[in-house]
């Protein structure tokens, strides 16, 4: 990785996240939105792997943000607060309803894909509204945080923050690990030309679950931080919208680019709190804005850091 | 349960199925011949019907009032055919997808400006108000009838506009190879923009329909949008004849299910299991549907013939 505009920006914008709490000390409600932030960055790390990687595109994404966020709630309603039961929980049926989703969406292309994963994901909504026992639409209150046996405190706004970046430190380096391996490459070449890779042998459908199956994971775990950070959880994390919100994150930040997500949801986050305090219609605004980021700047911000060396990311 | 229960659901379902297919013919239309995924269309059914509530404001009369709005309706989705759908076909659908997802932030949001958060209701003139005694004993609300009527009237007007005529021979031509059509000398654009209007008008049709039942409210069309995505998939995207059996398919398993689950899951598991199950299984049920019917046959059930 040379020293190009690129790597000073990600290193600032790094390094800026991880000194903001000591520079506002006395703002919690900043380091809110940021935390938040980062946590919604993960989400969309996972969503870029097989959207912009892979060609997948699923409107579905924000069921594992719900699945994880309940895991937490669900677990704290059982009393159960021991994060090392709770997360492995969330993350294994993540997994598991992202290896069942996949299996299904995966045997159709194009825009049954997209209809597909949005309507397997409004299910799972669905599902939600209708289960009285843990608080139906109304959701859950999440009253104690993930515990660790007293290694971490969760409580503490600050640690949860460091929290939140050091999985997304974490993310991001394996996500730039996985998209160049030969894992990665074998995603990347399959969203260029699938029947060539088919006729070199790939079993091009198991490599495509298989990323399915990782986003989902990793989202998963976006929405165990997410339930501990708003002590909440309830359907509407799953709605459609959400899933949608998730695809402007990564098609803002850079499709196809590992840490262009993470530039995308600060921006949708930032937007999201500067319209909203300067009128309360701020989506008469941020609608248009969505339509003319899609037709006029398709690479993002990413886009804006020059072009890029493939073997970079 | 009784026989005459079993009627009654059978027909509020047969009743959410005709307006289910007045959405997804429009969805499916645009889809098959301009190969769009349009996420407004269920901005156009809200718009439909919140139009159609004030011209019934203003003129007193619920039938004027669906006469203005129709005219409306086409207008919006022709000027949002103009405006900012045109320069998308040639895109991927992902941006077709985010960009209509910004135009439903857009819509909701004037909608809440103009007509408020909660909306407004439809009343019903008093000739329809009422019910009709459909069989010995068994009453049904007059407007749910005239509901399906008027839905299956426009299936017969729609499936004769796209088999017999010239209009239709140029849909069905263009769903199957557009770039040819276009050679031939049609004006492609033209008829773009000419299904997109029918489409927004059925769309407005069926919002129009639905809103003295359910109220005009912000918001009603990403309730219906889905299951009419629901529709056009298990059908067969492209096919009017798919998308209508999907739709009554759909609205009957839909309220069959919601009515009747807990009774059915009783016989086989306690009742109290059952009574648990059944919301949640009811209100999974058409997806389930969905996901079967891609498993098995991901083309839908009667995908059009000759696509390429």
């Amino acid at each position: 990785m040379g020293l190009n505009r690129r790597t000073i920006v990600t290193v600032l914008v790094l390094l800026g996240l991880a000194l903001l709490p000591l520079l506002l000390g006395g703002a919690p409600f900043y380091i809110g939105v940021v935390a938040r932030a980062m946590i919604l960055a993960i989400a969309a790390i996972s969503l870029n792997l097989i959207l912009g990687y892979g060609n997948m595109f699923s409107f579905g994404h924000a069921v594992y943000i719900g699945i994880g966020a309940y895991a937490v709630g669900i677990c704290a309603y059982y009393d159960i607060f021991d994060g090392f039961i709770q997360w492995p929980i969330g993350l294994a049926v993540s997994a598991a309803v992202a290896l069942v989703f996949g299996a299904i969406a995966l045997r159709t292309k194009g825009v049954y894909f997209i209809m597909i994963t949005m309507a397997l994901a409004q299910m799972m909504y669905f599902l939600g509204l209708s289960l009285d026992e843990y608080g139906a639409d109304d959701g859950l209150v999440i009253y104690t945080r993930s515990e660790f046996a007293g290694l971490i405190d969760l409580e503490d706004h600050i640690t949860l923050y460091y929290v939140c970046f050091g999985f997304l430190l974490l993310i991001v380096l394996g996500m730039a690990r996985l998209v160049n391996s030969r894992f990665g490459l074998v995603i990347r070449a399959t969203r260029f030309n699938e029947a060539r890779m088919r006729a070199l042998g790939f079993p091009v459908d198991r490599y495509k679950l298989t990323a399915f199956v990782i986003a989902g994971t990793v989202c998963g775990l976006a929405g165990l931080l997410l339930g501990n950070f708003t002590n909440f959880v309830n359907p509407d994390m799953m709605h459609w919208t959400r899933s949608g919100e998730l695809i402007f994150m990564v098609v803002l930040g850079g499709m196809g680019s590992v840490f262009g997500p993470v530039f995308g949801a600060i921006a949708f986050l930032l937007l999201e709190e500067f319209l909203s305090d300067w009128t309360e219609h701020w989506q008469i605004v941020f609608g248009p804005f969505l339509i003319l980021v899609v037709l006029f700047a398709r690479g993002g911000i990413d886009g804006l850091l020059g072009r890029r060396n493939p073997s970079d990311d | 349960m009784t026989w005459t229960l079993l009627l009654e659901q059978f027909l509020n379902g047969f009743q959410l199925g005709v307006v289910l297919f007045l959405m997804a013919a429009g969805l499916t239309l645009v889809f098959g011949i301009m190969d769009m995924v349009n996420l407004a269309h269920g901005s156009l059914y809200m718009i439909g019907a919140l139009l159609c509530a004030t011209f019934t404001d203003w003129t007193g009369s619920f039938i004027l009032g669906v006469l203005l709005a129709l005219p409306a309706v086409l207008a919006v989705g022709i000027a949002v055919e103009v405006v900012a759908l045109r320069t998308l076909y040639r895109r991927d659908h992902l941006d077709q997808v985010l960009a209509t997802f910004g135009l439903i932030l857009f819509f909701n949001e004037l909608c809440r400006i103009i007509w408020g958060p909660e909306g407004m209701a439809i009343p019903l003139p008093g000739w329809l108000d009422g019910s009709i005694e459909i069989l010995p004993g068994m009453p049904y609300p007059t407007y749910r009838l005239l509901v399906i009527a008027v839905g299956l009237a426009v299936a017969a007007a729609l499936y004769w506009l796209v088999v017999r005529t010239r209009t239709g021979m140029l849909i069905r031509a263009g769903a199957s190879n557009r770039t040819m059509v276009g050679a031939l000398g049609v004006n492609i654009g033209l008829l773009f923009t000419l299904i997109f209007g029918l489409g927004a008008a059925l769309a407005g049709l069926a919002g129009m329909m639905a809103a003295p039942i359910v109220q005009a409210n912000i918001g009603m069309g990403e309730s219906i949008l889905i299951p009419a995505f629901v529709v056009i998939v298990v059908g067969g995207i492209g096919s009017i004849r798919g998308a209508f059996i999907a739709a009554l398919l759909v609205g009957l398993i839909d309220t069959m299910g919601r009515s009747f689950l807990d009774l059915l899951l009783g016989t086989v598991m306690s009742v109290t299991a059952a009574e648990t199950a059944a919301p949640a299984l009811s209100a999974m049920a058409i997806y389930i549907l969905m996901a079967v019917v891609l498993f098995f046959r991901p083309q839908g059930l009667f995908p059009p013939q000759g696509r390429r």
